[in-house]
């Protein structure tokens, strides 16, 4: 990463749910100010209802924040941009009824690809995944690790600049997070790719990331940001290296007293934030 | 193995299926031919085979079945065509849906069958009563499975759909039509089968013309033999009839 363009510029965002006031009240996000370098990798990371998905849903433009404005590629965010932006979600969001190539075709058809590229460009993204002999496979017929690599091709396919991922992984088993991470890191590696990476887990914000921020708990704003100096693709290697746990430690350590923070009235008093409490 | 053990265990229900239907034709021949019930309550089977042959053969039901099959096909698409327009405008509002899904709902559980008689007041003795009948009674289940339908498309498809930058229209098309499509088609099903049984219920208590009302007709006359083949013949036309929508519905299904 090098200290290039701003792609993504966040100003002052803040959101809240419903009014001041309502019982279904609550502050998500307070005053957030970021600026997303071009080609980087950023992850989001905190504690549950820090807001890090509201801040991805402001910056893909499918929420509109109470306060503060988005630019991308120095355009203000009013709503979907789908040239600029693709969006990956937790729960794959592919249609059960088109198989895999009928997926990454229709989000071609819905961007507004000219009809005769979707055929390459389809096979391409899939072929870049690992999926291409599974094009004919619906997704019901896939694994987790699989639906979400079609996902992938699905975004990959768009050939936007900007990738939100909103935990992807979240809800696979911890070796296909595993190795779906390294791929992602060789894929991405390649690519010139800004991406805003929503994630629960430590390792994978430092594997992946150029730079992690680490959220407050609620109301949610960047409390410190972390920079990961490793090239891309990572090597797996790098996981056993002390560096690695240097940098995971850190994080740690910077999100314990948040996570008790957000869990709140469960943390046993007088210990709270005493050194680390339980690994 | 386990495929083989399904095949032979579908295989041996059928087969039990069919026998039970098989005794209940046995027990009807012997009650007419040994234990002398009496023919004009209930005919030999032999004698209604005949009966039932020779009406397929004179084409004397082809007035009636036009009467019923036009009062069925008229009803089927008012309900269809009303109950899908009204249901997926329904379900665009949480609010309207909130309203109208338990008033509907409501609706379809009375007695339908009883503004039959208010019906023959409006429309006549004619096919227009029973087109009326048909079609309120048909109009619930279908746009009560469309209000479901279109209703509960999972929210992440379509923020992923309007993402990538899908139109109103391509939205429809592509997602909410596809999601909502096999919810309806049970609809569509149920509605296909409560339209025919409200028109040839209905030409059996007031009516001109029509095959329930030949079977009526017969009945008076104490024709028995002859009014058990209509009824085969009715009951044959709707199980075939039943059997192919089923099936339309399970190809609609299936692309899930």
């Amino acid at each position: 990463m090098s200290t290039g363009e701003v792609a993504i510029r966040i100003r002052s965002v803040g959101h809240q749910f419903g009014e001041v006031g309502e019982a279904r009240h609550i502050r998500a996000l307070a005053d957030t100010s970021l600026d997303i370098v071009r080609g980087e990798l950023l992850c989001l990371i905190g504690p549950s209802g820090c807001g890090k998905s509201t801040l991805l849903n402001v910056i893909g433009g499918l929420l509109a924040p109470t306060s503060g404005t988005v630019e991308v590629a120095g355009k203000p965010v009013h709503g979907p941009m789908p040239h600029d932006i693709a969006y990956i979600f937790q729960e794959n969001a592919l249609f059960p009824w088109n198989t895999v190539d009928e997926n990454v075709r229709l989000g071609m058809l819905f961007q507004g690809v000219p009809k005769a590229e979707h055929a390459a460009r389809a096979q391409q993204s899939l072929q870049a995944v690992g999926l291409a002999e599974f094009a004919d496979h619906y997704p019901a017929q896939l694994s987790g690790g699989m639906r979400q690599r079609a996902s992938l091709a699905r975004a990959l396919s768009l050939q936007t600049g900007i990738l939100l991922m909103d935990e992807p992984f979240g809800a696979l088993d911890e070796q296909t997070r595993m190795i779906l991470g390294e791929d992602l890191s060789v894929l991405l590696a390649r690519t010139e790719k800004t991406i805003v990476f929503v994630t629960h887990s430590l390792g994978e914000a430092v594997f992946l990331a150029d730079r992690v921020a680490v959220f407050s708990a609620r109301p949610g704003t960047v409390k410190k940001i972390i920079r990961i100096d490793e090239p891309h693709p990572r090597n797996p290697a790098f996981v056993t290296s002390e560096k690695f746990t240097a940098l995971r430690n850190e994080l740690y350590a910077l999100l314990h007293d948040e996570i008790r923070k957000a869990v709140g009235s469960d943390a046993p008093r007088g210990r709270r934030g005493a050194n680390g409490g339980a690994p | 193995m386990a495929r083989r053990r399904e095949a032979m265990e579908r295989l041996a229900s059928r087969a039990v299926q069919i026998g039970f239907l098989l005794a209940l034709l046995a027990l009807w021949y012997a009650a007419t031919n040994f234990w002398g019930v009496n023919h004009l309550l209930l005919p030999n089977p032999v004698a209604v085979f005949h009966q039932l042959v020779d009406v397929l053969k004179t084409g004397q039901f082809l007035p009636d079945l036009r009467v019923t099959a036009t009062e069925f096909v008229a009803a089927f698409l008012l309900a269809m065509t009303s109950g899908m327009l009204v249901g997926f405008f329904v379900s665009r509002s949480r609010y309207w849906s909130r309203v109208f899904e338990p008033l509907f709902a409501g609706l379809y559980s009375i007695p339908i069958i009883l503004l039959l008689p208010l019906y023959v007041l409006f429309f006549g003795l004619g096919p227009a009563s029973k087109i009326a009948l048909g079609t309120t009674i048909s109009f619930f289940p279908v746009v009560l499975a469309t209000i479901a339908g279109f209703g509960n498309v999972d929210r992440s498809l379509i923020t992923a759909a309007r993402s990538m930058g899908a139109s109103d229209y391509q939205l429809f098309r592509y997602v909410l039509v596809p999601a909502a499509l096999p919810v309806i088609l049970t609809g569509l099903r149920i509605g296909f089968t409560v339209a025919l049984l409200a028109i040839l219920g209905s030409e059996t208590i007031a009516s001109l013309a029509g095959l329930g009302h030949h079977i009526v007709q017969l009945a008076e006359s104490m024709e028995m033999a002859r009014m058990f083949a209509y009824i085969a013949f009715v009951v044959a036309i709707t199980v075939l009839l039943n059997g192919l929508v089923s099936h339309l519905e399970a190809r609609g299904r299936r692309r899930e």
